[in-house]
């Protein structure tokens, strides 16, 4: 009986506890392959993760069919992470420690995408940063482990403020997410539009929190202060509602629209029949484009998964290359070798010849800037241009300016 | 009319809820040693008298003067801390405790040692608990826990804790309600025994007319509110408007009727 | 003018679809106590199956017909749920069902996911509902008009059942008094499938309803769920006026609030929760909660210090553990500091919710202030480690006294809601007072100094922290504070009685869980590197209940058994599947039947049972400590 009651204490505390660890415990070893850690938020975010998951397993596949990265084969190793930052950085531990991965890569969010930066930069590790859009990962909190694909943040306010300079409107409202990407949008936007159109007002602010907008009371109070144009940053089901509100309403006729994301697939194709007309936004028009890569991409993905690709497709298809990319220049898995080969390396992408930055490790990826308009039912972008990246970044003298010096 | 020192002194006390009189008037004292029954029909005001006495309910006015100090307004705690102990109509014990430890807790309280933090609580006050459990007859459940007692020895506990602090003054409301007619008489001559040895007054209310007559030395009959009679209980017992009260309501002294 | 009263019909339109989903909550806490965490899961599968049906079926009466079969498709499944699952647990500790129905809410997360697809889906607009009236010069949707209609009706169509019909008669008097009903010789059972299965009904048909202006996705429950809790408790539970009038105070206040502070909508229900729960400690339109009932099966077994084998056991469990380094690799290292972190945040918040009898919902806000010292400490002050950890709970510590001082005037789930509303409010300025906190970026490289540097120091660390506040926290938990604490959970009446001040018994047990969790939270920042609002987050505070409630709330080690199996579980399925919250609601489930008392109260169960035969002997040798030390 005692004896038996010493087994059930000892098992409530230390034997659970090292049991539970034992079995994660084991290494890997290395072989053949080369190891890629990857992290996303697939369980919080499956609308754009899925699309994204699918884009990086076509570039594998292409990869791999083609006799891998330095004789060795690519194998990438994805993690969940619900869409928290501290369960990324268990994600990027285990893939780190456990898996003993070449490099990290992936995220979505901007929080998590910072927090893996941190992490890459206190392991010394390799990140390819795909989504995070934050203008810090590169500038203020930038670090010599982190590359991004994506264009960012200022990248795309850049593109719209080209736009939205040449309308009339002088009087502008805001409507964006109240959590650091919006803001951070808003406040790039603003300025930008206002250095160089200084005859213009900032008439309102709405700042619905993220996932929660209670879109009627928003919408009208935006209408209330009459501006000529608006400027809208909200995504997902928030711009489901602002959008069928704001049709309801009236709010957005005879107003310009000037929208970030919105014309990504992944925000514009829930919108249906119900698709604002004439928003001039930043996307993906993947039907529309003419460049000779991406009709390569398209036929692959689309004889694959029998799917039309999504902008997460782009992202997470690019992000494999670009790592395949860099590994194979450095010719090597070291750390050092593969910051050595990023900085600068210029490649091949869906959207043309995209270069890592060696000044502040953003890749020129560009986007599309067009206009929303709907067809057979569907909403579509039209007349839109691809804009490079590298043509809507501050001058190297600014941006020196903006990372910490190392 | 006691000539005795007077140990509680409570002077007009009134309670309204809303528009009903719970309470009129009412004054009356005990002295050391002396066990006084509160009684009177249902709703007659006795729970609130109680209740207003330890600082439960606030009076609406009125005095209550315990030893000399006017202790109108206090909290239940501080009335405790004065020396007035007090047993539940509906027993309040800790149900995860054990019997000893529920006595401890009250010991402990007493001692003013509530906040320590770091120390064993076995190492307080065990044989005064088990003393305490001894003078009410518990002394052979110290260990079991207080959820499994029967609703008699809850009472009895209840009466343990509610001499921990050494009390002048006992309130004990219904303190035999629930009980097996010979468990009743026990605990009450427990209570007299104890009142007298210590010189401490207990004020009572009873359902048990049998329990009042045998152990009162004074009766106060409350109907509606107001003291309707007061004196030794051969008194009460032949006072016309006490029968009336009673009578009215279908009870006749002598029988041992639980209003209940 | 007329744009405020526009505003102020937009405003009622959105507290009609509030109100919906809140009576429902309501209906069911009222009756059954349920604290009922899976109503935005059934609001959101409402919008689901609404979603299908009205794209099936044709036609206006195909649409509203959908709405209504959605609604009742749902209640379907809320019956279901109630008589498999709910109904094995009713005499479980109180706050149990918490658990089950969290772990259908995980499940149903990723549930609909798998059926419907990740896409947000856009429903159909309602047929006659799809322009905007002229109004005062404003263009009001004709379906918030239809909206603002609706809730009124609701709210009389309820008035009527509770006081026109002997169900609702019932209902009413059970939810005034449950035994009273039971001794009148109603079946309590049916009384409580169909007060869930109504209240189900209106939660899906709040999402059935939201399909023409909103999109349906898989996070729409949490979206209300919380909000609801807070429209019900403002209201005063059970009270479907009271949540009808919160409904409207809350969505007016949006409305209006947005005019002049357009970030407010962040947080303006809890602060309005807050206000409401300081000045009206039960609601508007609630009355105090009858003084609180011993739960059915509340353990009568005492709870005991350690044996001398238990602390053998013990000490040798805290040595296996202390070893692993030995066998485990980097990662396992770290996964087992945050074991250990999470074993200090779960057994603080059980020192508060089992030993003082309250139940926290907002007890991350001192795990993050915790983090967030320790941050403000080392990257503005620019400390030392060691002074960091140190002073970085003292936070958490400031925090939990003030917030305590309010909360601990409140009991039962009033309290647990104002926790919760001084959580959200950390959270809020944690998230938006970007300059000072980083906003939702957090603050970054907050790594441990050398000497703790690298996973097996790192380790050893946090074990050390961990065996040590757990080892306090159950010093204090037998100690004379300890049962003083345990007495005003058992009974407030017999506390004040023997002089026992119950409220600076409380105030003093809140500092004490917020610091225990503050000390966590320091630990926390250093593991991550970093600290984030999620760190104050909603989740973590839940994470912390389920650790309790899993491994055992009545009893002493759960808090500990809780946080290792939860943590464990949970980063293992994080790591092994996308599928996590299915899985991991789905053993949630399975716990919550097999072990109705939680993982330890059903082991020690077992071991009294195995024990009966000598309990005798047992007690007599406990009456004699003496003999037995």
């Amino acid at each position: 009986m005692k004896r038996r009651d010493l087994l059930i204490g000892a098992s409530l505390f230390g034997a659970t506890f090292a049991a539970a660890l034992a079995g994660s415990a084991t290494g890997a070893l290395a072989q053949a392959e080369i190891k890629i850690g990857e992290i996303n938020s697939y369980s919080a975010l499956p609308a754009f993760t899925e699309p994204y998951r699918k884009g990086w397993q076509l570039a594998v596949e292409e990869i791999n069919a083609a006799g891998g990265v330095n004789g060795k084969k690519i194998v990438v190793i994805s993690k969940d992470d619900g869409g928290k930052p501290a369960d990324a950085l268990t994600a990027a531990n285990e893939l780190v420690e456990k898996e003993k991965v070449a490099m990290l890569a992936g995220t979505f969010l901007s929080n998590i995408g910072l927090a893996v930066s941190d992490f890459a930069n206190q392991k010394k590790v390799f990140f390819l940063a795909a989504e995070p859009l934050t203008d810090a990962i590169t500038w203020s909190k930038g670090n010599r482990y982190t590359f991004r694909l994506r264009p960012s943040n200022y990248m795309q306010a850049a593109m719209l403020v080209d736009e939205a300079a040449k309308l009339p409107a002088k009087r502008w409202a805001t409507i964006a997410p109240n959590y650091e990407y919006g803001q951070s949008a808003v406040g790039v936007f603003k300025k930008l539009l206002s250095a160089k159109r200084p005859d213009i007002e900032w008439v309102d602010e709405q700042w619905p929190p993220l996932g929660k907008i209670d879109a009627g009371p928003v919408v009208q109070a935006t209408a209330a202060a009459k501006p000529d144009a608006i400027l809208n940053v909200m995504f997902g089901a928030d711009l489901v509602k602002l959008v069928r509100e704001g049709n309801t309403r009236g709010t957005f006729k005879d107003r310009s629209v000037v929208s970030f994301l919105t014309g990504e697939p992944e925000y514009l194709d829930p919108l249906k029949d119900e698709t604002p007309e004439g928003w001039i936004v930043t996307g993906y028009p993947w039907n529309d484009i003419q460049i000779p890569e991406h009709d390569k991409f398209l036929k692959a993905y689309q004889a694959k998964y029998n799917d039309y690709p999504r902008l997460g497709s782009i992202v997470g298809y690019q992000t494999i290359k670009a790592a395949a990319a860099i590994l194979a220049k450095a010719g090597s898995e070291d750390t050092d070798k593969m910051i050595a080969a990023a900085e600068g390396i210029t490649m091949p992408s869906p959207f043309g010849e995209i270069t890592f930055r060696k000044i502040d490790h953003q890749s020129t990826l560009g986007a599309f800037v067009g206009k929303t308009a709907q067809k057979d039912g569907k909403g579509v972008m039209t007349g839109s241009a691809y804009r490079n990246g590298k043509d809507y970044l501050p001058s190297d003298a600014e941006v020196s300016t903006l990372r910490p010096k190392e | 009319m006691s000539e005795a020192p007077r140990l509680l002194f409570v002077e007009g006390l009134n309670k309204s809820y809303g528009g009903v009189h719970a309470v009129r008037n009412v004054s009356f004292s005990v002295a050391p040693g002396e066990i006084l029954a509160l009684i009177g029909p249902n709703g007659a005001g006795k729970t609130t008298c109680f209740n207003m006495l330890n600082g439960q309910t606030p009076a609406d006015s009125g005095r209550v003067v315990l030893r000399g100090q006017d202790i109108s307004g206090k909290q239940p705690r501080e009335v405790w801390r004065l020396g007035v102990g007090r047993t539940f109509q509906i027993t309040a014990t800790y149900s995860s405790m054990t019997v000893r430890e529920n006595v401890q807790v009250a010991l402990i309280s007493f001692q003013s040692k509530l906040f320590s933090m770091l120390n064993a609580t076995q190492r307080f006050a065990n044989d005064e608990a088990d003393r305490l459990l001894g003078l009410v007859g518990m002394e052979g459940y110290a260990a079991r826990p207080c959820g499994e007692l029967a609703y008699g020895d809850l009472k009895r506990l209840e009466l343990a804790i509610a001499l921990a602090n050494d009390p002048k003054l006992l309130l004990m409301d219904e303190p035999t309600a629930g009980m097996a007619p010979r468990e009743r008489v026990e605990l009450m001559r427990l209570t007299a025994q104890i009142a007298r040895e210590k010189e401490i007054g207990v004020l009572f209310t009873e359902h048990d007319m049998d329990v009042v007559f045998e152990h009162a030395d004074r009766i106060i009959v409350l109907n509606r509110g107001a003291i309707i009679s007061e004196g030794s209980p051969d008194q009460v017992r032949n006072d016309p408007q006490v029968k009336a009260v009673y009578l009215g309501d279908g009870l006749v002294f002598g029988h041992a009727e639980a209003h209940a | 003018m007329g744009f405020y009263i526009v505003q102020f019909l937009t405003g009622l339109a959105s507290a009609s679809a509030l109100f919906l989903v809140a009576s429902g909550l309501s209906i069911i806490f009222g009756v059954t106590r349920i604290v009922n965490f899976a109503h935005g899961a059934f609001y959101m599968l409402g919008a689901y199956v609404a979603f299908t049906l009205t794209e099936r079926l044709s036609g206006a009466f195909g649409f509203w017909g959908g709405i209504v079969l959605a609604a009742l498709a749902v209640a379907i499944i809320g019956v279901l749920v109630e008589m498999l699952l709910l109904r094995r647990i009713y005499s479980s500790p109180e706050l149990f069902q918490l658990l089950a129905t969290f772990g259908l809410t995980l499940m149903v997360e990723d549930l609909v996911v798998l059926i419907w697809g990740p896409d947000d889906l856009l429903g159909r607009r309602a047929p006659g509902f799809r322009g905007a009236v002229e109004m005062f010069g404003q263009n009001v949707p004709s379906y918030d008009l239809f909206m603002i209609v609706l809730g009124p009706v609701v709210l009389g169509i309820l008035w009527l059942l509770f006081h026109r019909t002997r169900w609702g008669i019932l209902v009413r008097a059970a939810t005034q008094d449950r035994d009273m009903v039971a001794a009148l010789g109603v079946n309590q059972k049916w009384l409580f499938t169909s007060v869930f299965g109504a209240g189900v009904f209106l939660a899906a048909l709040g999402g059935a309803l939201q399909i023409p202006r909103d999109a349906v996705h898989h996070a729409l429950d949490l979206r209300i769920i919380v909000e609801v809790f807070v429209v019900v408790v403002i209201g005063g539970l059970g009270s479907i006026t009271g949540a009808f009038v919160a409904a409207v105070l809350v969505a007016e206040l949006n409305a209006f609030g947005i005019l002049v502070f357009p970030k407010i909508s962040i947080i303006l229900v809890f602060l309005v929760m807050a206000v409401v729960l300081i000045v009206r400690p039960w609601g508007l339109f609630g009355k105090p909660e009858a003084a609180a009932r011993k739960t059915p099966g509340l353990s009568v077994r005492p709870w005991q210090p350690l044996s001398q084998n238990e602390r053998i056991a013990f000490a040798v469990g805290v040595v296996l553990a202390a070893l692993l380094p030995l066998i485990a690799g980097n990662y396992a290292l770290a996964v087992g500091a945050e074991i250990a972190i999470f074993v200090i945040f779960a057994a603080s918040l059980h020192f508060l919710m089992s030993v003082g009898g309250l139940a926290s919902f907002g007890h991350a806000a001192y795990f993050g202030l915790g983090a967030y010292g320790v941050a403000f400490l080392a990257k503005i002050a620019g400390l030392p480690m060691i002074v960091c950890l140190a002073l970085g709970p003292l936070l958490g510590l400031f925090g939990a006294a003030i917030f305590g001082f309010f909360a601990i005037q409140l009991s039962g789930v009033y309290f647990a809601m104002l926790t919760l509303a001084f959580a959200q409010i950390v959270w809020s300025i944690a998230f938006q007072w970007v300059p000072v906190t980083g906003g939702d970026n957090g603050i970054l490289s907050i790594w441990p100094e050398t000497w703790a540097a690298g996973p097996a120091r790192f380790y050893w660390l946090s074990l050390a922290v961990a065996v040590a506040v757990v080892g306090l926290l159950r010093v204090i938990v037998f100690s004379p504070f300890g049962y003083a604490l345990r007495g005003t959970r058992d009974s407030l009446l017999r506390s004040e009685s023997i002089g026992i001040d119950a409220k600076r018994i409380q105030w003093t047990a809140f500092v004490i869980a917020g610091t225990a969790a503050g000390i966590g939270g320091s630990l926390f920042a250093y593991l991550k590197g970093s600290v984030f609002p999620d760190n104050i987050g909603i989740g973590l505070s839940v994470d912390a209940l389920v650790m309790v409630l899993l491994g055992g709330v009545e009893t002493v080690s759960g808090a500990v058994v809780g946080a290792i199996v939860f943590k464990a579980l949970s980063i293992w399925l994080v790591s092994q599947t996308d599928w996590s919250k299915l899985i991991l609601g789905g053993v949630i489930v399975l716990i919550v039947v097999a072990f109705p008392k939680g993982i330890v109260g059903m082991i020690e169960t077992w071991r009294a049972r195995s024990d009966a035969p000598s309990s005798k002997s047992a007690a007599l040798a406990a009456s004699q400590p003496e003999g037995a030390e």
